[in-house]
């Protein structure tokens, strides 16, 4: 399955992040994951979170520019070679990766790796085929 | 069809001379006839008896728009009040409104010039005018109005508004022409799609825009939404109101009736005349009007003028360009004459970008710097850092190509550049000198 990230334009204005979580954080909205990307003139922050739809209506009333991209998140042992396996099995089908960020679930010893690339369902299908477990957005949530 | 050959067509030499010795009549009489001519050529220390030649008309002091106010409402006029059989005034959004009047032999000039641009646009027996700019005070509605009487075409005096019985009439009526502003135009068009109805039908096939300044890129929207002929048409109150220039279907630049107005193009900041070809202001002499002439009157207007025979109609009047921008909205950077509109077209043109932008303007030590800051919109926000990078470099490198001028680009939020009065403000100045 697929996962729902939020993408959202941040110019380069003192503030402008800690207004976009001080939205999430008045609505209740917990955030799964995060990852920031900045340029010299505005940055891109992408997030992971519960109730994906809502967050994105909630932020775009607070005039923010937000889109919703898919991505996926797998789900790999908290141990070495893990994420390198995870890379080899999508370069060795000439699959790139556009970016991607991770975290770790401590109490599971797990770690979860969302990556964000073209063909997605191809990507999928392959992960699965070496029994790499890819999450819902619900079973990122439990 | 030409209206008037014998002017449109005149020969330069002949124009010359008919312009050169309404000139020198003209500067005779606003001297003995208006006591705030005559105090500023004192002032200027020129006499009537200095202009011999069309050339000494640049010895004669310019007119603007604050000298009508300060006159307010009859005193640059050449003749008492009661002598005058129509008069005008402008919205005026600050302070007093800008009064214009016309004697009856003006308004047969009027009637002429409108009437030389409607048939310049290509009306024929048959025609039927739809006239949506306003009537009242403001100078467009009678001033398409009286050059549709010259011609003897039937108009419909519609007025601007209403845009539904405008859809009906024109279908009903089978009308060929519209007259009006060219957002207006556009707006009846949405208006249309959205009531159902296929402008690309309606019977219409002239345009006649005017009144605001407006891009190729608009020309081209209107009329690929109407299937028409779109044609621009120059005018300003304080000359006479629409009727000064008008396109022909060549759209190859705005024919100006110069045996009525002659016009020079300056350097705004100098005062002096700039070649054919480069932009300027552009300032009008009006050589024929009775009620209020005016001499060597600042449009504010930038455009550019050549003197070529057009090709296409085979006019010799001289042709400016479209309008540029305004001279109050013009910017030096560097010493490179700036206008928004030059970068408003190129953001247009760009796919996905809007039109909405800000241009910061700084000095770094002692060196200007200009940031163009464009709003993102939801259609062309990526989720790809390479992608947005790479349309704020393909915004800026079109950019500096026009200008000939670096330029810095920053993508900002939308709806975070001022408005202000709902209009957007486009410039901000921080240099202090």
């Amino acid at each position: 399955m697929k996962v729902q990230q939020l993408s959202i334009f941040l110019e380069n204005k003192v503030g402008r992040l800690l207004e976009t979580t001080e939205v999430l954080a008045q609505h209740d909205i917990n955030i799964r994951a995060m990852s920031l990307a900045e340029t010299k003139s505005f940055g891109i922050v992408r997030l992971i979170v519960e109730n994906t739809e809502r967050a994105c209506d909630l932020l775009k009333m607070h005039n923010f520019t937000v889109e919703i991209t898919d991505v996926i998140a797998v789900e790999v042992n908290d141990t070495p070679g893990q994420l390198s396996l995870v890379l080899r099995t999508l370069h060795d089908n000439n699959l790139n990766v556009e970016y991607a960020y991770a975290f770790v679930e401590r109490k599971q010893n797990k770690a979860v790796i969302i990556i964000r690339m073209e063909e997605i369902e191809k990507a999928m299908e392959l992960l699965q085929t070496k029994g790499i477990k890819t999450l819902t957005q619900q079973e990122l949530y439990q | 069809m030409i209206w008037q050959e014998e002017f449109e067509c005149m020969s330069p030499d002949d124009m010359r001379k008919l312009q050169q010795q309404r000139l020198i009549d003209l500067v005779k009489r606003v001297y003995e006839k208006v006591p705030f001519y005559k105090e500023l050529f004192d002032e200027k220390g020129v006499k009537p008896a200095d202009i011999k030649t069309l050339d000494d008309i640049v010895k004669l002091p310019f007119t603007v728009k604050i000298d009508l106010r300060d006159n307010y409402p009859f005193g640059m006029f050449t003749c008492p009040v009661d002598e005058v059989n129509e008069i005008h005034a402008s919205s005026g959004t600050t302070g007093k409104p800008t009064v214009v009047a016309y004697t009856k032999n003006d308004i047969k000039l009027w009637s002429i010039v409108m009437g030389r641009s409607i048939a310049m646009a290509g009306a024929q027996r048959g025609d039927i005018i739809q006239n949506a700019y306003g009537y009242g005070l403001f100078t467009g509605g009678l001033g398409v109005h009286y050059g549709a009487l010259e011609l003897g075409l039937p108009v419909v005096p519609m007025s601007s508004g209403n845009t539904q019985k405008q859809l009906q009439l024109m279908h009903d009526f089978n009308t060929t022409i519209i007259t009006c502003t060219p957002s207006y135009a556009l707006f009846m068009a949405e208006e249309a799609i959205d009531r159902g109805i296929d402008p690309r039908k309606s019977p219409l096939r002239i345009g006649i825009l005017g009144a605001e300044p407006w891009s190729q890129q608009m020309r081209d929207k209107i009329e690929a939404l109407w299937n028409m002929t779109a044609l621009d048409i120059y005018g300003l109150s304080e000359i006479i109101g629409p009727g000064v220039a008008q396109e022909c279907p060549g759209k190859n630049g705005l024919h100006v009736f110069a045996d009525h107005f002659y016009p020079e193009i300056l350097n705004p900041i100098t005062g002096d005349p700039v070649a054919p070809g480069e932009d300027g202001e552009l300032v009008f002499t009006t050589l024929t009007k009775e009620a209020l002439p005016l001499i060597r009157y600042r449009t504010g207007d930038i455009t550019s003028i050549t003197y070529e025979k057009c090709e296409v109609c085979g006019r010799t009047l001289p042709r400016i360009s479209k309008l540029k921008g305004r001279t109050d909205d013009m910017l030096i950077i560097r010493g490179i004459n700036v206008f928004p509109s030059q970068i408003e077209s190129v953001l247009l043109d760009i796919k996905g970008a809007q039109p909405h932008y800000q241009l910061v303007v700084d000095r770094k030590h002692s060196l200007d710097s200009l940031e163009v800051q464009v709003e993102i919109n939801e259609d062309f926000f990526s989720d790809e850092i390479k992608k947005l990078e790479a349309l704020q470099e393909h915004i800026q490198r079109e950019i500096e190509s026009v200008l000939s001028l670096k330029v810095d680009v920053s993508l900002v939020e939308p709806r975070s550049l001022s408005r202000s009065m709902g209009k957007a403000k486009r410039v901000i100045d921080n240099r202090n000198d």
